[in-house]
């Protein structure tokens, strides 16, 4: 392709033809302040916070610009400076500026953008509001529109990502919001409750549901054994929120943080994660041998299940009938380990530390529980832990490393992959691999099933057996494969589904990064890298040879997919409609 | 071919239909039944006539009598003595169709139309647009066979750019150079391009696109079929507000003739060029008539434009190359590809050529559509064709380009008026809208309402347009209430440049300009209205106070008696005062007052 030359503040810069002035900009270490921008997904150039001089009659927005053959750009002319602080002005002048009270201040990208251009409290331009209303109706996700800038980076990545499109733009000029159709609550609609909004939300308008009133609540009761779980996910990222690199994993301090906060146990839902490995891979096999419903899909990430019941319900016969990790893990919490230690499970209270704001949905799920009591009582996300660790003035960086609890905190290197993208097929393959094979399998790293990429495939030849698997990353992602298979283009054994961008990690739940901090430090490489690195360093690295996974089979179900092991640690699913 | 004694030509435009044309239509054809002279005289049921002011409008030939206002009991007089006797019914003609000698007129001699050039407009009012034969007896599609068998695509765009013609829709670039950039782009069956028609007319007060299609809309098409035959596309959509109805109607009766003539479709004129043409109904968004929008709008998404470049030439309707032209700049082509772009380019100012249409409103006598050569000034149009003010009231300025322009005051009358003149003199042609003030305009009032309807119409994307806009309204509605302070104008100008320099589109980058050039000709206006809380034209209502002249006054009590708030006190045979605090400023007391004792300032 050709490449062209541009002047950007006195710098010659060559970049290929195609290249925006603002990518063309970053090259020249140069930046251009950015809001409703995100590179690949949402370049639409409606917040004018980019805008750069280029000599023509208006400023250009520089994130759609192409760049043009002896182009030359200012971005850093008194003309420029005032008119991206005026149209900061602006959007102040329409928000609600509750900063102290607000979870996203100092982590607020409008914010930080009116420091850096020095907006004054002086609210030039005040005037109306637009009216908007609080939308807290969803067990995961709360919409404050009083706050959104509508830079529809969370309509661009609800459409384009997840392909799941609820929220858009609604009415016109000052009037238009983000809204659901015919202003629905978020509940009522086919929202996965994946939290990707809230992920990419420069300001304070998504949210997560914050429920650690009611972790607090728990942990203050003395009549309540609290009990607590992370997931794999939650130790790639949990560190960021405490000024620790990103990438670095924190096990052993988070297991100490928990502790300190007052939890009777600190389980790991890392335990369970092998124990799903266990019943999903002998579902398959017995699938596989009994000429059940084929591909077989994995049924962990329940922003993927509730878009499979929206939007491929003819799937759900696919999909395993394993609860996913955490609700097993409650599940098993509330019968063998209740039984075993005399507690009444109605005194037990199951708290969940999750990547994901999904999970409070799920748990919500009626089906999800035992004896009439839920087997997850709480659901809280990453983010969501660090705000507790810090209001009980734990300095995390600084704490010894310490351990889960006995048994149902042990875990393989096949169970912490869990936690990104390709995971849950890898450690189900190496499980799969001995149970079919009969044989030790040796080189234990599926390296095809690893990596970003949205769709992966590979086939294995097991013994004769060809295990033709794909996994899909993004419930867009998801789409395309499904639609794949159902057109007959594709065919698969078993498919891995995570309703997440590169799975967990990248969960909707999970410490914020903007996308502007994303180019610089891509999260779902560097977490990724955490996980798996964490497993390599496991001695134990399948599922089925976890010792206290074969304990609990021995002492309570037996063996995988038992009838005692159906009652509790499997589930069933339904089909929803895409609109009310 | 029939032949006819006489033909009445019934005006079937919406001015006309609103006022009941349609019923004029039903009664002459009953009458003529009646009378048995269906065979020596034809109905036509044309489109507009232009002067709206005069409807409903009938003109009967070969007399040419032109007559105005028409009710519907006057079309029996009209057949029983114009029709029958061969008397024409003077008390209806237009009174300036009647010349001192009382003959009647030719069309082109009355003052209205003297002036006029009618290129754009040339078959509306003469021929019945529902009958593609009438359009070909006026040398239709001879323009498209002439281009398709004479022509290169090449020749017709050289023809289109040695014309000069520029797009009538607002912004006017050459027209000919958007069909050369849609013609580079890879030409073949495999690269599909497309040619659009705006007819998303929307400035307040314009009908120019809606009369061309309600009275030419055979003209459009031919037009389309030329600019995708010169671009290389084989597909056509014309992009129609679903408000205009008619328009609507009698382009899909028009499409259908012309697919049946084969004018449209497969192998047009046996060549090797096939077009076809779509309508596409707008939900009657403003913001629409802005060309990403409108694309946006026919891809079904929502009407808010896409910012550019790469322009539509080069990535437009479903991400191809597509030309998207006016309705009036495509009223032009035919006519420039059958009489040359020589004949074209003699008309109108070096940089504007032709002609364009203005649809005059406000303050003027004779409201309605009239087509200049480009170069002919203001006063020309406002005075010699407009008619003038009405009640000998002053002219105060005169509004063009719609809520995209600006206000020209009195010394700028002379300006004749293209692109250039309007954009340097603070304004812009825009697609055409002309509004005429008088003294009684409140300057900051007309700003105002300009702004309300932008604000209005903003599609909320971009940050200075959906929010700066509407700061900007308030501001004027804070100086209107009486509350206009000390520094409002500067806030206006500083957030007027912003918008400015930074909206996405063109509706958002104009939307300031009604409110810069008032304060750049009118600035005493807003002073008053800020610093002396006094609206010297009397139109805002909250700087009012209606006084009652002691000495005039003579205590008949009818004032007290009309007020709705008892708002006035006082005792008969004795001067009355009016309470401020209550007074609504209804004026009801200044109206029935018989002694002009009652004021406001």
């Amino acid at each position: 392709m050709n490449n062209i030359t541009l002047t950007i503040d006195g710098v010659k810069v060559s970049v290929p033809a195609g290249t925006t002035v603002l990518e063309a900009a970053k090259g020249a270490g140069i930046r251009i302040p950015t809001m409703c921008y995100i590179k690949d997904l949402n370049e639409i150039g409606a917040c004018r916070l980019c805008v750069v001089d280029t000599g023509a009659r208006a400023l250009q927005a520089a994130c759609v610009l192409p760049a043009a053959e002896g182009m030359n750009v200012k971005t850093n002319t008194p003309a420029v400076r005032d008119a991206r602080k005026m149209n900061l002005e602006l959007l102040l002048s329409n928000h609600d500026k509750k900063c102290l009270s607000c979870v996203r201040s100092t982590n607020c990208e409008l914010q930080s953008l009116c420091r850096e251009y020095g907006v004054d409290d002086e609210n030039r331009y005040a005037g109306s509001m637009t009216e908007t209303h609080i939308d807290d109706l969803s067990p995961s996700i709360v919409r404050n529109n009083a706050k959104c800038i509508l830079c529809r980076r969370c309509t661009a990545v609800c459409q384009k990502v997840q392909n799941v499109g609820v929220i858009g733009p609604v009415k016109r000029g000052f009037h238009t919001q983000i809204s659901c159709a015919w202003g629905d609550p978020l509940s009522d609609t086919a929202c996965i409750n994946c939290g990707q909004c809230i992920a990419v939300c420069p300001t304070g308008a998504l949210t997560e549901k914050d429920d650690t009133d009611k972790v607090f609540a728990a942990l203050a009761d003395p009549k309540k054994h609290v009990v607590v779980q992370p997931a794999p996910a939650v130790r790639a990222a949990l560190g960021e929120e405490f000024g620790i690199p990103m990438g670095t994993s924190v096990t052993g301090k988070m297991a100490t943080a928990l502790r300190r906060l007052g939890f009777d146990k600190v389980y790991d839902t890392n335990f369970a994660a092998d124990l799903t490995i266990l019943e999903e891979a002998n579902e398959l096999v017995d699938r596989v041998k009994s000429g059940g419903v084929l591909p077989m899909i994995t049924s962990c990430s329940p922003g993927w299940i509730k878009f499979c019941e929206h939007a491929y319900p003819e799937f759900l016969p696919n999909l395993s009938s394993c609860k996913s990790p955490h609700e097993m893990e409650g599940a098993v919490i509330k019968s063998y380990y209740a039984e075993k230690y005399g507690i009444d499970p109605k005194d037990i209270v199951v708290v969940s530390v999750m990547p994901c704001t999904a999970k409070k949905f799920e748990a919500d799920r009626p089906e999800l529980g035992h004896n009439g009591l839920a087997d997850v009582d709480i659901v809280i996300t990453t983010r969501e832990l660090a705000r507790m660790i810090k209001l009980a003035g734990i300095d995390f960086a600084n704490l010894p490393e310490g351990d889960f609890d006995d048994m149902l905190g042990e875990s393989t290197g096949a169970a912490v992959i869990f936690g990104v993208s390709g995971g849950v097929m890898e450690a189900a393959l190496r499980t799969a691999y001995e149970v079919i094979t009969g044989k030790k399998l040796e080189k234990l790293d599926f390296l095809d099933v690893r990596g970003m990429k949205g769709v992966k495939e590979a086939t294995y030849d097991l013994d004769g057996l060809e295990l033709k698997v794909a996994v899909a990353s993004s419930t867009g992602a998801a789409s395309k494969l499904l639609d794949a298979v159902k057109s007959g283009e594709k065919s698969y054994t078993f498919i891995e589904v995570m309703g997440c961008p590169g799975g967990c990690i990248n969960g909707g739940g999970q410490p914020l990064v903007s996308p502007t901090e994303r180019e610089k430090n891509n999260p779902l490489v560097l977490r990724a890298k955490a996980i798996y690195d964490e497993d390599a360093a496991k001695p134990v690295r399948k599922s089925h040879e976890s010792l206290a996974v074969q304990k609990l089979y021995d002492e309570y179900f037996e063996k995988p997919n038992s009838h005692k092991a159906h009652e509790i640690l499997h589930t069933h699913y339904t089909a929803r409609p895409k609109y009310k | 071919m029939e032949l006819f004694r006489s033909h009445i030509l019934v005006c079937g435009g919406t001015g006309c239909t609103s006022s009941g044309s349609t019923q004029l239509l039903e009664r002459f054809e009953k009458l003529l039944e009646q009378n048995k002279l269906t065979k020596e005289i034809k109905l036509v049921h044309t489109g507009c006539f232009g002067l709206c002011e005069a409807g409903p409008v009938v003109i009967v030939y070969p007399e040419g009598a032109f007559y105005s206002r028409v009710a519907l009991e006057d079309v029996d007089e009209i057949v029983s003595e114009h029709l029958v006797k061969g008397r024409i019914v003077s008390r209806l003609l237009y009174h300036g169709s009647v010349s001192e000698d009382n003959t009647v007129k030719a069309l082109d001699d009355i003052d209205f139309y003297q002036k006029q050039k009618r290129v754009a407009l040339r078959n509306c009012g003469v021929i019945d647009p529902e009958n593609i034969d009438e359009y070909i007896a006026f040398d239709g599609y001879k323009a498209l066979c002439k281009a398709l068998t004479e022509m290169t695509p090449e020749n017709v765009i050289d023809t289109i750019k040695k014309s000069g013609l520029r797009g009538r829709g607002g912004g006017g670039f050459p027209t000919g150079l958007k069909w050369e950039f849609s013609a580079k782009q890879p030409r073949g069956p495999e690269y599909q391009k497309y040619v659009c028609c705006n007819a998303d007319e929307g400035d307040p007060g314009a009908f120019m696109d809606r009369s061309v299609l309600e009275g030419d809309p055979h003209a459009v098409l031919e037009a389309m079929a030329i600019a995708g035959y010169a671009i290389g596309a084989s597909q056509g959509y014309i992009y129609v507000r679903a408000e205009y109805p008619i328009a609507v109607r009698r382009l899909e009766i028009a499409i259908r003739q012309a697919r049946e003539y084969g004018l449209l479709g497969e192998h047009i004129f046996g060549t090797d060029f096939s077009f076809d043409i779509g309508v596409r109904l707008g939900a009657g968004a403003f913001v629409c008539g802005e060309e990403t929008a409108l694309m946006n709008s026919i891809q079904g998404h929502r009407g808010e434009p896409w910012p550019r470049p790469p322009f539509p030439a080069v990535r437009g309707l479903f991400g191809k190359p597509t030309v998207l032209n006016n309705v009036e700049t495509y009223a032009n082509v035919c006519q420039i590809i059958l009489n040359g772009a020589d004949w074209f380019a003699a008309m109108g100012t070096e940089k504007s050529k032709g002609t364009k249409v203005f649809a005059l409103g406000g303050k003027i006598n004779n409201t309605g559509l009239v087509e200049v050569p480009m170069g002919t000034t203001l006063r020309e149009i406002i005075y010699d064709i407009g008619g003038g003010i009405p009640g000998g009231k002053a002219f105060k300025a005169v509004q063009t380009g719609g809520p995209s322009g600006g206000c020209l005051p009195t010394h700028m009358l002379d300006t004749p008026v293209d692109y250039d003149n309007l954009i340097a003199a603070g304004s812009m042609m825009g697609s055409g809208g002309m509004i005429v003030m008088d003294e009684d305009n409140c300057m900051v009032d007309i700003a105002r309402f300009f702004l309300d309807f932008t604000v209005d119409e903003s599609c909320g994307k971009c940050t200075p347009c959906r929010i700066g806009t509407r700061r900007m309204l308030e501001i004027l509605n804070r100086i209107c209430d009486g509350k206009g302070e000390d520094g409002d104008l500067e806030r206006l100008e500083n957030l007027a440049s912003n918008i400015k320099a930074t909206a996405l589109c063109g509706l958002g980058q104009t939307a300031p300009n009604p409110v810069l050039s008032t304060i750049k000709q009118f600035r005493n206006e807003y002073e008053a209205h800020i610093y002396e809380k006094r609206c010297p034209a009397g139109i805002c209502k909250k700087l009012l106070s209606y006084l009652i002249d002691p000495a005039k006054c003579k205590g008949c009590t009818l004032c007290a008696r009309v007020c709705p708030t008892g708002a006035i006190s006082g005792k008969v045979k004795e001067a009355h005062l009016i309470d401020q605090k209550k007074c609504i400023k209804c004026g009801a007391c200044m109206e029935k007052c018989k002694f002009g004792a009652i004021s406001k300032k």
